[in-house]
């Protein structure tokens, strides 16, 4: 075999892992359309559900959900964004970066279901916080800081040295520049990390059944109160056999959730391609 | 009359002792050019003179600078103070991603005025020759005007926070000619009101636009003196190798 048809060969390998990859996305989401549509109707989004959930809608869900991510996000955004401010602006490099560094990435391969088990030990019965949205949300909350503390850190090291010299040559402090520099041209980049943040604490299952989800068809009156979530709802459907189709049109509803999150930051980092 | 002043001033980038017993005066209303091989110290000691490098890690600073014949080095000095009355212009041009109009109020603005912003804006552009250029387009932003235009824009800023004395970092080194030939008549221009100090790598543009030089090797300043003095019949005999291109 001469290295021109070599060549060739690899080409065609390696052209067949890029169509595996995206086929995976197309029949995951192809599947869950076809299979979860049927049971998608106004009812459906806008109905607490009954009988277990074998009828009905999953709208107090969807309430439970935004609640928990938003509350996630809303606790993981100063925090890791002030965390990634340190580390660039206010810290030399040093062991004690390097160990923050590498105890966020730590915690990032934390896997979830043992933040939940933390969450559950924790907020629920040594902070006395109870099955609650509280408890949840925090628990989502520092699953997802690593990511937007690690997003925000790079998108703000990626400012350049000369802005914010130009910035300080002007004698402007630190704060002033961090303010009217460093946040305006980093902006998306953190935005981007909180939305994946709020992607993946929408998704995820294992931080809120135990802290967090029940199978309760009313809204929750407060912060302290248990809620239904998507994803728990979904469990609880699957591994009660409760209703297959129903499950199928929970997990649409999640999923779309998702890709509108993905689809803004794709929008975000095309815009910010557009400046400069 | 003098404006600023170097005594005994070295400088450490870690173990690297970059600048080795700088002494030199910087005279009221003056340019004061500083030239020599790259890496040889100039940029450093300019970005002493207004603590840029505070801002690098790992620096090391002794011996004095005065200002007015006060030393900012010493601990009750406001550097954010300093900075506004000791400006800087970068080698690259380094515009802000906003409106012409807002880098120019950018300075004023932090040090908290609020009226006669459209005033100030109108002179400082015309104070930097670029007035006639921009005046239209004030709304748009900075990174759309050409090199040339983006470095008198960042001169322009520097003169609105009003500084007596002007550091230039080899601003023309990214400009074409015609660009360079602008700031360089400028430069003359606003010498009347600021004094001046400039570091390139051209020798022709320091002998065309400063009243002194100081030639700098490897850390040291081998030779001050004024630019005439330099370029016709410098003493030290480094010094003529160099300008007459033997090295460097």
């Amino acid at each position: 075999m001469d290295r021109y048809t070599k060549q060739t060969i690899m080409k065609g390998v390696l052209w067949a892992s890029a169509l595996i990859t995206i086929s995976f996305l197309v029949i995951i989401i192809g599947f869950i359309v076809y299979k979860g549509a049927p049971a998608i109707s106004w009812e459906f989004l806008t109905e607490a559900p009954r009988r277990s959930g074998r009828l009905g809608g999953i709208f107090p869900a969807i309430v439970g959900t935004i609640y928990l991510a938003g509350l996630a996000v809303l606790v993981a955004t100063p925090i890791g964004v002030g965390g990634a401010l340190f580390l660039t602006e206010f810290s030399k490099e040093s062991k004690f970066t390097r160990f923050i560094r590498f105890g966020a990435d730590t915690l990032n391969g934390v896997p979830s279901i043992i933040f939940g088990l933390f969450g559950f030990a924790f907020l629920v019965y040594y902070m006395g916080f109870g099955i609650s949205i509280l408890s949840g949300g925090l628990t989502l909350a520092f699953m997802i800081l690593p990511t937007v503390f690690r997003t925000a850190e790079e998108a703000i090291r990626a400012v350049p040295r000369w802005d914010k010299e130009g910035s300080y040559a002007l004698g402007a402090t630190k704060l002033q520049t961090i303010w009217h520099v460093v946040l305006p041209q980093s902006i998306s980049g953190i935005v981007t990390g909180i939305i994946l943040g709020l992607g993946r604490a929408a998704g995820e299952t294992a931080p809120i059944i135990f802290t967090a989800a029940i199978l309760n068809p009313v809204l929750p009156g407060s912060i302290m109160q248990p809620t239904m979530a998507l994803p728990a709802h979904l469990y609880t459907l699957t591994s009660e056999g409760i209703s297959m189709q129903n499950a199928f049109g929970t997990a649409l509803v999640l999923i779309v959730m998702v890709l509108v999150f993905n689809l803004l930051v794709s929008l975000i980092r095309k815009k910010k391609a557009l400046r400069r | 009359m003098v404006k600023m002043e170097v005594h005994d001033l070295n400088l450490w980038y870690g173990s690297f002792h970059a600048l080795k017993d700088i002494n030199m005066k910087v005279y009221k209303h003056k340019v004061t050019a500083f030239i020599g091989p790259s890496g040889c110290g100039k940029s450093t000691l300019i970005r002493c003179l207004n603590r840029m490098n505070d801002l690098i890690s790992n620096v090391h600073v002794e011996g004095r600078v005065l200002l007015d014949d006060k030393n900012i080095y010493d601990k009750d000095i406001d550097v954010v103070n300093l900075r506004k009355r000791v400006g800087m212009v970068f080698q690259k041009p380094n515009p802000f991603p906003m409106s012409i109009h807002e880098n120019i109020t950018y300075g004023p603005k932090l040090h908290g005025k609020k009226k006669g912003l459209d005033e100030l804006v109108e002179e400082k552009l015309k104070d930097a020759a670029l007035w006639s250029e921009v005046k239209d387009i004030l709304g748009q932003n900075a990174m759309d005007l050409s090199g040339g235009q983006q470095q008198r824009l960042c001169i322009a800023r520097c003169l609105a926070v009003e500084p007596d004395v002007i550091l230039f970092d080899e601003p023309c080194s990214a400009l074409d000619p015609i660009s360079t030939g602008k700031i360089e008549d400028l430069i003359n221009e606003l010498k009347r009101h600021y004094t001046i100090v400039i570091v390139t790598h051209n020798m022709q543009q320091a002998a065309r636009i400063s009243d002194y030089t100081g030639y700098f090797y490897l850390g040291e300043l081998k030779e001050f003196n004024k630019t005439k003095k330099i370029f016709t019949n410098p003493d030290n005999p480094e010094t003529e190798r160099y300008i007459t291109g033997k090295f460097g």
